[in-house]
């Protein structure tokens, strides 16, 4: 496999990935997964907000905005 | 077959739900609460191949696992556990055609409730101009249940939903359910939408460029508060004519019946009591019809979600999210609509906190009641070239408000309503020409609602207050003169005995009973304590002559009742009490029931008083010294 492992927080803006595990952990965790961050998944990061936080992420055909509090508990694999 | 079809609406939010609503109703829809939760319920009637039909539109949402009471509807609705609401017999499940991968996740939840199901695919318009195609037998196939396409604005594909909808009962369902555990759910819908993908989207090209300057960190920022400047200037100034000229027609209105009648307690109820009350409604049309207006605006563009990305980080810090900054700045030229903006915000924690701030913003009926203290106490010196004392302190009374206000925001979000609550989780949708049709009828819709809703308490409210303020009667002497004897009725009214009863309570605030009184009296509105003293000190006007009655006003003991203390207490008083039932009456619809309406009045009393009791004797001690 290559590519970094990373926190998707930490994609720079035009960066892709796949995700390769979400921190399930509580309702948070759960609702990650049913928003389509599941392992396997590719992404990219497209850009953050003026204040840096938070960041838009282009995956499954839609644009989310996640904050860094939940984008950390993504773990991807960098491209 | 039941004798009415019963449909529900599933979706996300931005997946085309409520266009397809509106297409299907149109327009018609009743809307309503659900028991216990702040959730808007809203329904709407249709004929099915000849036969009666209801379709729900549920809340939109991600996923049918809640995570809040209020997400729980959705979950509610569908297995029938609300008993206010009948079961659906079908459950339609509209889903963005541009992000199947996505939208499949949802489909998968409720088709796994095991009710009949059918997926009605939106935005297919899209899909095709960015080059994608998809193959819907086969989806149809792989999933088990009909599918059909639609544009819901154009009415392409509804024809065909209609027949569909006529009955659920007929509805294929899967031999086997979609999996309930959320990573096998990923890997089924990841097999369907390869199968039935069959040329993939291009990105869109036309977002993608817009969002690279509307989200630029300088130009997406100036962007963002030229749209709010304009947003504001829009409510808070724009909005002025109009008023003024309501204003002026519920004066002449009053004028001519005090003309065309004889002067009786009935000529006084229909020109002061109700049409003033009338008045008072009509007066807020403006600001909400303009605010809506900008608002859905922004929001059927898709900038909403955009403006919200972009301040989040500052709301984020006191708890609050991006779609909080756009209530509280409405806020700012009236409580009334910002409250009712506040439906944009999707956790309904988030929302409460900010309704309940929303009061603290420096509306625009605190102007008179400022612009009146200043004229008529503060010293008109200059301070720093053009920058005089007296522009000064509005400016300190204006920005006291919204900075108390996320104080309190943050210390609600910490207190009384903690927890780690909804993730920001917010879709970015794309881009989309607006159409007229579902722009008018969703600001004709909220201003409707305003008028029904909250209209009706607002008109009950200046009734009664009219009724304190004429009860009882008391004879008069002949010999005084007309605004004497206004003065005089006033005085022995029950507001006026309400007034003197409230002096040990104010007393310590440096307030008369005069006062008291106007402070009953500004319940209706603030500025409304403005005629009040005018009618209490028996002036001819309410501009310069009043200034000089309360000058000239002494005490008992021969001091000025309006020493410097008492002013900047009553000013302080202005900024956070709550004197307003137009907001208690928009508080109370949007949250459904009086308990946070009378919370948000208990605690900005007690924060007027503290701070009024601060300032009176702060002030008092300055002009000691």
């Amino acid at each position: 496999m290559d590519g970094d492992l990373a926190r998707l927080s930490e994609l720079s803006p035009g960066q892709t990935g796949t995700i390769v595990s979400v921190d399930d952990a509580g309702p948070i965790g759960r609702r990650l997964l049913d928003l389509g961050l599941l392992p396997g998944t590719p992404v990219r990061a497209l850009r953050r907000a003026p204040l840096g936080d938070p960041g838009v992420y282009e995956l499954r055909g839609y644009r989310l905005c996640l904050r860094q509090s939940e984008s950390s508990r993504v773990q991807v694999r960098s491209a | 077959m039941p004798e009415v079809i019963r449909l529900a609406l599933v979706g996300s939010p931005n997946a085309g739900k409520t266009t397809l609503f509106n297409a299907l109703t149109g327009l018609r829809a009743r809307v309503g609460n659900y028991p216990g939760v702040t959730v808007e319920r809203r329904e709407g009637e249709l004929v099915l191949a000849g036969r009666q039909a209801v379709v729900i539109d549920l809340p939109g949402t991600y996923s049918l696992d809640p995570i809040s009471a209020d997400e729980a509807i959705v979950a509610r609705v569908i297995d029938d556990e609300v008993d206010e609401v009948e079961a659906p017999h079908g459950l339609v499940v509209v889903a963005d055609a541009c992000s199947l991968e996505r939208s499949l996740l949802l489909v998968a939840q409720v088709m796994a409730r095991g009710r009949p199901t059918c997926l009605v695919l939106s935005m297919i318009d899209e899909l095709r101009a960015r080059g994608g195609s998809l193959d819907r037998e086969r989806l149809e196939a792989a999933l088990g249940i009909p599918v059909v396409e639609v544009v819901g604005h154009r009415g392409h594909g509804l024809a065909g939903l209609r027949e569909l909808c006529a009955d659920p009962s007929s509805w294929s369902q899967p031999a086997v359910p979609p999996p309930e555990d959320a990573y096998e759910r990923g890997a089924w819908a990841d097999s369907i939408a390869s199968h039935v993908i069959t040329q993939p989207l291009a990105q869109n090209r036309l977002t993608e460029a817009i969002d690279r300057v509307v989200l630029h960190p300088l130009w997406g920022t100036l962007f963002f508060a030229a749209v709010m400047v304009t947003f504001f200037q829009l409510i808070f100034a724009w909005a002025v004519p109009s008023m003024d000229f309501i204003d002026g027609l519920i004066g002449s209105a009053s004028a001519a019946i005090h003309q065309a009648m004889p002067q009786s307690l009935l000529a006084d109820f229909l020109a002061d009591g109700l049409i003033a009350g009338v008045g008072s409604v009509v007066i807020f049309l403006p600001q909400i019809v303009l605010l809506f207006a900008m608002l859905y605006l922004l929001e059927d563009v898709g900038y909403m979600a955009r403006a919200a990305f972009v301040v989040d980080r500052l709301m984020g810090r006191i708890g609050l999210e991006g779609r909080s900054f756009v209530a509280l700045l409405s806020s700012y030229a009236c409580a009334v609509p910002g409250i009712m903006a506040t439906r944009t915000i999707p956790s309904p924690r988030d929302r409460l906190v900010t309704i309940l701030v929303a009061p603290l913003m420096t509306c625009s009926a605190r102007l008179p009641v400022y612009a009146l203290l200043i004229g008529a106490f503060v010293p008109a010196l200059q301070v720093w070239g053009p920058i005089g004392l007296q522009g000064l302190v509005l400016l300190g009374l204006y920005l006291a408000g919204p900075l108390v206000a996320l104080a309190v925001a943050a210390v609600l979000k910490r207190t009384l309503l903690p927890g780690e609550g909804l993730p920001f989780t917010m879709e970015l949708p794309s881009y989309r020409i607006p159409t007229l049709r579902l722009w008018l009828s969703q600001v004709g819709g909220s201003a409707w609602a305003f008028l029904r809703r909250a209209g009706t308490i607002i008109l009950a409210v200046s009734i009664l207050l009219w009724l304190l303020l004429t009860f009882p009667r008391v004879p008069v002497q002949e010999s005084l003169d007309p605004a004497a004897a206004a003065s005089y009725a006033l005085e022995h009214s029950f507001a006026g005995r309400a007034g003197h009863a409230l002096v040990p309570l104010i007393d310590p605030l440096g307030f008369d009973w005069k006062i008291g009184v106007g402070l009953i009296a500004s319940l209706a509105a603030r500025e409304v304590i403005v005629a009040t003293l005018a009618q209490i000190y028996a002036t001819e006007d309410e501009g310069t002559s009043l200034r000089v009655a309360i000058r000239a006003d002494r005490d008992s003991n021969g001091e000025a009742v309006y020493s410097p203390a008492t002013v900047a207490a009553l000013l302080v008083f202005f900024v956070f009490a709550l004197q307003c039932m137009s907001t208690l009456a928009i508080m109370r619809r949007e949250t459904n029931s009086w308990r946070w309406p009378a919370f948000a009045f208990g605690y900005m009393l007690v924060l007027a008083w503290s701070m009024s009791f601060a300032a009176n004797r702060i002030v008092g001690a300055i002009v000691a010294a």
